[in-house]
């Protein structure tokens, strides 16, 4: 070896020793077992791993987690699922899982439990109940446990707003005050009014929205669009009849919307966006308005650059009608796993009215009604309120076991109207019907 | 090739052996010894690689689904292969995958052999620039997809402020990865960018191999430079220019890595290469027998392709 | 370069050909390094200064990403900050300075360990085999062997996708999903058909009579192999393995669906380091760093044996 050689493994040495790799500050060992959580990888989760230090105080078993970002995380999760996996003793999986898990066995069926341990799905909202922990839907079946409520919001710069040049120009404008908007045309307005603008000697951009191909970012971004212009999945009397309720003329207008808002008043190099590049955005100073899931908005509170005063929060304006996307998930205990009944001790322990709370302060949204329907709530962060009222508005994307499929679908047809300019909003919308009436075709649904 | 004398002594009585001389069987036979080694790998091949073909081309002709082991099994026939060789996104994604692999092996042959021509003519340092033109090609070709879209940011990223830099418009009027237009360029440039190290060793071995004494001879007859490289370089050179093309050509066709995690297939299906649709059809989807079915007519066309491919090599080498 | 009377496209060319043909090469370099170097020194800024827009040329450096890369961090008010005792490392300290404590160590060095055994270990198997296989073929007269040798060559023509899906049942119904054995099973018997392609090319290249006169000396065929082919061969075997390693060090595809939580390895990580909002990019450009160091050593120690072995013996005079 020569010398350059020989100073090369001493560098990498002395940077190996510098931040102790290996030998890293490593988490107390609890006494006894094991069980590995697995989740997204977000604001919320860190704040379970805070949470969860008190189950292992209480039961001495120990927590391991496995936080995946959003985008790969169906792909990872639903891997695992697949493939028999048992690293995941619990899972936190998305709500749109929940057909698919529960009929292919991929996770344990609850009711039992819950009746052992006097469980009741009625300390929870039924929106939650129905969205994270039933299949079928509407009936006493139960697969998860409510862990984290949450709905697309939107969030923003409440000091721009507030500034009265800012607020001159606007009223020169549009012929009104500059306010939180209460429609989606108001959204639209706003987000022009500031796209290009100079503010503090930096130009910004009107609204950072979910543009994201890869996994299910557009679908959960239009959805908001479409749903308050009309748009159903099927016939409320007839399942999966979808003809004229996901391409009816209003859903056509939500769509044509959305991708009007995403030409005008977006960021460059936002075509395939979603929470995080939301997130780098908004923080950064970059747009005014954002779409969000209000998972994030404890974070973006306490963010140094534009949290506190600077932030506000809205709920999804309406159109012809209000609605927002649910998304949220339930905790649910892997059927693969080796550690159950440990896994089962974690269900029951979260199910605790005062850790419920304690999830809430710590930034996690608790869906027990003994914490939201407290008094104190609406006061308790400057989103509650609007948590609540979203909460209340929520619709929900297919939880069939073929969702992947429904929702790879969706995000084609969206992604290349909106973004690649494919086609018109009708056409769009017409073969996405078509796509998923040959997906229910093959999964022998009669319609 | 060896110029030690103790070898040509070896030859030398090697030469001097009968040719049927009869060999003392120690230790095995040489028909064992042929088995024993190559055994192994064709048995390593056949578990790991000719039984799943196997089975996929059985899965194919089904309705398995790979997350739904529960449903019967029913044999569905050339159904999936009818419903894929008719379907519009599916030759969409194909006429992706063939400007793609067209266009970089174009530009990777075009600079490597250029490169390679270059190098040959050995400047001093060449040795370490040449191992400095390698790196690109040492990184995963995921990590490298993932880094361009940092690069590639119309407000963040070096790529644009680079480009306008040079043509003086600006930096955020374009975006490679946003754009329809743009983003099967901006996977061709990443390409090209790691690969075409790869073309370039391929044409130096080219190059490196022609002998001194046909240039000599050459320049003996008074052909010009420019003559001699087109009469003699690339000519000679062509074997190793269309061995590269081949591999490159092959690697590209298969390419998933590189393309998923740069653009994720998008805007809309603008770059989404084969391998991506197979593995959304596969892995999102799961719809095993669906992506079986389309996995064997991958395989047949790049097999077919390679092989018209290697028959005109083979013609171009033995001239 | 290992051939002794070495050829050039152009007998002597001039000084100044010289010199323009190695100014532009030397700028070639120089532009595809840049966004190389752009890495480097992205890995070495704040996750602000990595983002900021215009692009920083000159930074404040900082170790941030490379603490992020290896461990993991969670955000505390400061006062409860103020109740702990001094920073325990420098991650710490850097952690503090932002409102964050260190939990515990990141799963960067787990994958990357995960990618040495695995890339090593299929390198070795793989160059192993392929020698055996390829002096086999070389040596012996064997039934078949033009067609066994074209499907060997074959076996690299399915996309890696599409050999994923029957692996993935066959490892899932056997039990080698996300396991190391597993993956280093899969990446050898991707390599072998290279291996033993390029290693046939090179052995063939060794004349018979070396062995033929150890065996009149009193060698088996066996020891014949090991003393005199097998040395003469490692120029062969070092360009192979160098290409073997390299496919193995860094492939995604079968990592990424056939990996989970126990054989993953670094390259279905790196991408997915997420900070606080969008991808750590200081982290992200750490973990790239790091993870091309043991491959660019291994280039750099066997560069000589590059330019020999890519010929991959299809192409004889």
């Amino acid at each position: 070896m020569n010398n350059t050689m020989k100073a090369f493994f001493a560098a990498s040495g002395a940077l190996a020793a510098a931040f102790g790799i290996g030998a890293a500050t490593t988490p107390a060992q609890a006494q006894g077992k094991t069980i590995t959580l697995c989740w997204a990888a977000w604001d919320p989760a860190n704040a379970l791993v805070e949470l969860s230090k008190d189950f292992t105080v209480k039961t001495g078993i120990g927590m391991k987690f496995e936080f995946v970002p959003w985008p790969n995380y169906a792909d990872r999760f639903l891997n695992e699922l697949n493939s028999r996996g048992s690293l995941c003793d619990l899972i936190i999986g998305d709500s749109q899982w929940i057909g698919g898990a529960a009929e292919n066995g991929q996770y344990v069926k609850l009711n039992d439990f819950f009746k052992k341990e006097g469980i009741s799905m009625d300390d929870y909202m039924p929106a939650t109940v129905v969205g994270y922990s039933q299949w079928p839907k509407n009936t006493p079946n139960y697969w998860a446990l409510p862990a984290m409520g949450d709905a697309v919001g939107w969030t923003y710069r409440k000091d721009w707003f507030a500034r009265p040049d800012v607020q001159k120009d606007f009223k020169a404008k549009y012929g009104r005050d500059l306010a939180v908007p209460k429609t989606l045309d108001e959204l639209h307005d706003i987000a022009q009014f500031f796209q290009g603008r100079d503010i503090d000697g930096k130009k910004v951009y009107g609204a950072s929205i979910y543009t994201e191909r890869g996994s299910e970012g557009i679908t959960m971004g239009v959805s908001n669009y479409l749903y308050d212009y009309g748009f159903k999945y099927q016939d409320p009397n007839k399942p999966y009849a979808m003809d004229g309720f996901v391409n009816s003329p209003g859903a056509v207008k939500g769509l044509e919307a959305y991708k009007e808002l995403y030409k005008c008043c977006t960021p460059p190099g936002a075509s395939n966006s979603y929470m995080s590049e939301g997130l780098d955005a908004f923080k950064s100073g970059q747009v005014a308005l954002q779409m969000n899931f209000f998972a994030f908005f404890p974070g973006l509170y306490k963010d140094p650059n534009v949290g506190g005063d600077k932030i506000g929060f809205f709920v999804n304006p309406a159109a012809t009608t209000q609605a927002t996307q649910l998304g949220g998930q339930g905790i649910s205990v892997v059927s693969y796993s080796k550690n159950q009944g440990e896994a089962l001790q974690y269900i029951k322990w979260f199910s605790g009215g005062d850790v419920q709370k304690k999830w809430w302060t710590l930034g996690g949204y608790s869906c027990a009604k003994s914490v939201l329907n407290d008094p104190s709530f609406p006061n308790s962060a400057p989103f509650a309120k609007e948590f609540l009222q979203s909460m209340g508005m929520v619709v929900d994307f297919w939880a069939e076991p073929s969702y992947a499929q429904l929702l790879q679908a969706e995000q084609k047809r969206m992604h290349d109207y909106v973004v690649a300019d494919k086609g018109t909003a009708q056409e769009a919308l017409d073969s996405l019907v078509k796509d998923w009436k040959a997906i229910f075709k093959e999964e022998g649904k009669k319609f | 090739m060896n110029d030690l004398s103790a070898s040509s002594q070896i030859a030398y009585r090697a030469a001097l052996v009968q040719p049927r001389v009869v060999r003392r069987i120690r230790g095995l036979s040489d028909k064992a010894l042929a088995w024993l080694f190559i055994t192994p790998t064709i048995v390593l091949l056949l578990a790991i690689n000719i039984f799943p073909l196997i089975w996929t081309i059985y899965l194919s002709f089904t309705n398995y689904r790979a997350n739904r082991a529960n449903v019967p099994m029913r044999w569905m026939g050339i159904d999936w292969y009818q419903s894929i060789l008719t379907d519009p996104d599916i030759w969409a994604s194909m006429q992706v995958t063939a400007h793609f692999v067209i266009w970089t092996v174009v530009i990777e042959t075009v600079l490597g052999f250029g490169l390679a021509f270059l190098i040959d003519k050995k400047f001093r340092g060449h040795g370490v620039w040449t191992t400095i033109i390698l790196l690109p090609m040492m990184l995963s070709p995921a990590v490298v997809g993932n880094f361009w879209t940092f690069l590639y940011q119309p407000q963040i990223g070096l790529f644009n402020y680079v480009v306008a830099f040079f043509t003086g418009g600006g930096a955020s009027s374009f975006q490679m990865l946003g754009d329809v237009r743009l983003s099967p360029w901006a996977i061709v440039i990443v390409d090209a960018w790691m690969w075409t190290p790869y073309v370039m060793l391929i044409c130096l071995a080219g190059l490196r191999s022609i002998p001194n004494y046909i240039y000599e001879a050459a320049e003996v007859d008074r052909a010009s430079r420019w003559r001699q490289f087109w009469s003699i370089t690339l000519p000679m050179a062509l074997p190793f220019i269309m061995l590269a093309v081949l591999f490159r050509g092959i690697e590209n066709f298969k390419m998933f890595d590189m393309v998923n995690l740069l653009t994720g297939g998008g805007p809309g299906s603008t770059t989404e290469v084969a391998s991506i649709t197979l593995k959304r059809a596969a892995f999102e989807s799961w719809r095993t027998g669906y992506s079986s079915a389309f996995a064997i007519i991958l395989f047949v066309t790049v097999f077919g392709l390679a092989n018209i491919y290697v028959k005109a090599l083979n013609r171009v080498k033995s001239r | 370069m290992s051939i002794a009377n070495a050829a050039h496209s152009v007998v002597e060319p001039t000084s100044g050909t010289r010199r323009f043909a190695g100014s532009l090469v030397i700028l070639y370099a120089v532009i595809t390094m840049i966004p190389l170097v752009w890495i480097v020194l992205t890995s070495f800024k704040s996750p602000d200064d990595a983002i900021s827009y215009p692009p920083k040329l000159v930074f404040q450096p900082s170790l941030e990403g490379y603490c992020n890369l290896v461990t993991t961090r969670s955000r505390q008010t400061s006062d409860f900050i103020q109740t702990l005792g001094p920073p325990q490392d420098l991650c710490d300290g850097i952690a503090r300075d932002r409102n964050m404590v260190v939990a515990g160590p990141s799963n960067y060095v787990p994958r990357f360990i995960n990618s040495l055994i695995i890339a090593f270990g299929s390198t070795v198997l793989a160059v192993a085999l392929g020698t055996l296989s390829a002096y086999g073929f070389s040596r012996f007269r064997v039934p078949l062997k033009d067609d066994l040798l074209f499907f060997i060559l074959s076996t690299r023509m399915m996309p890696p996708i599409a050999v994923a899906i029957p692996i993935y049942l066959m490892y899932r119904a056997i039990g080698l999903s996300d396991t190391r054995l597993g993956m280093i099973l899969l990446y050898t018997s991707v390599n072998v058909s290279l291996a033993v392609w390029l290693l046939k090319g090179f052995i063939d290249e060794i004349p018979r009579e070396y062995e033929e006169a150890a065996m009149i000396d009193g060698y088996t065929r066996f020891q014949a192999f090991v003393k005199v082919v097998l040395p003469q061969a490692t120029t062969g075997i070092a360009a192979t393995a160098i290409f073997c390693l390299i496919f193995a060090w860094n492939e995604y595809a079968f990592a990424v669906l056939l990996t989970s939580g126990n054989a993953q390895t670094a390259p279905p990580f790196i991408p997915i380091i997420i900070g606080e909002g969008g991808q750590d990019w200081p982290a992200v450009a750490a973990g790239t760093t790091l993870f091309l160091v043991p491959i660019v050593i291994f280039t750099v120690l066997l560069r000589k044996h590059l330019l020999r072995g890519i010929t991959f013996g299809a192409v004889r005079k």
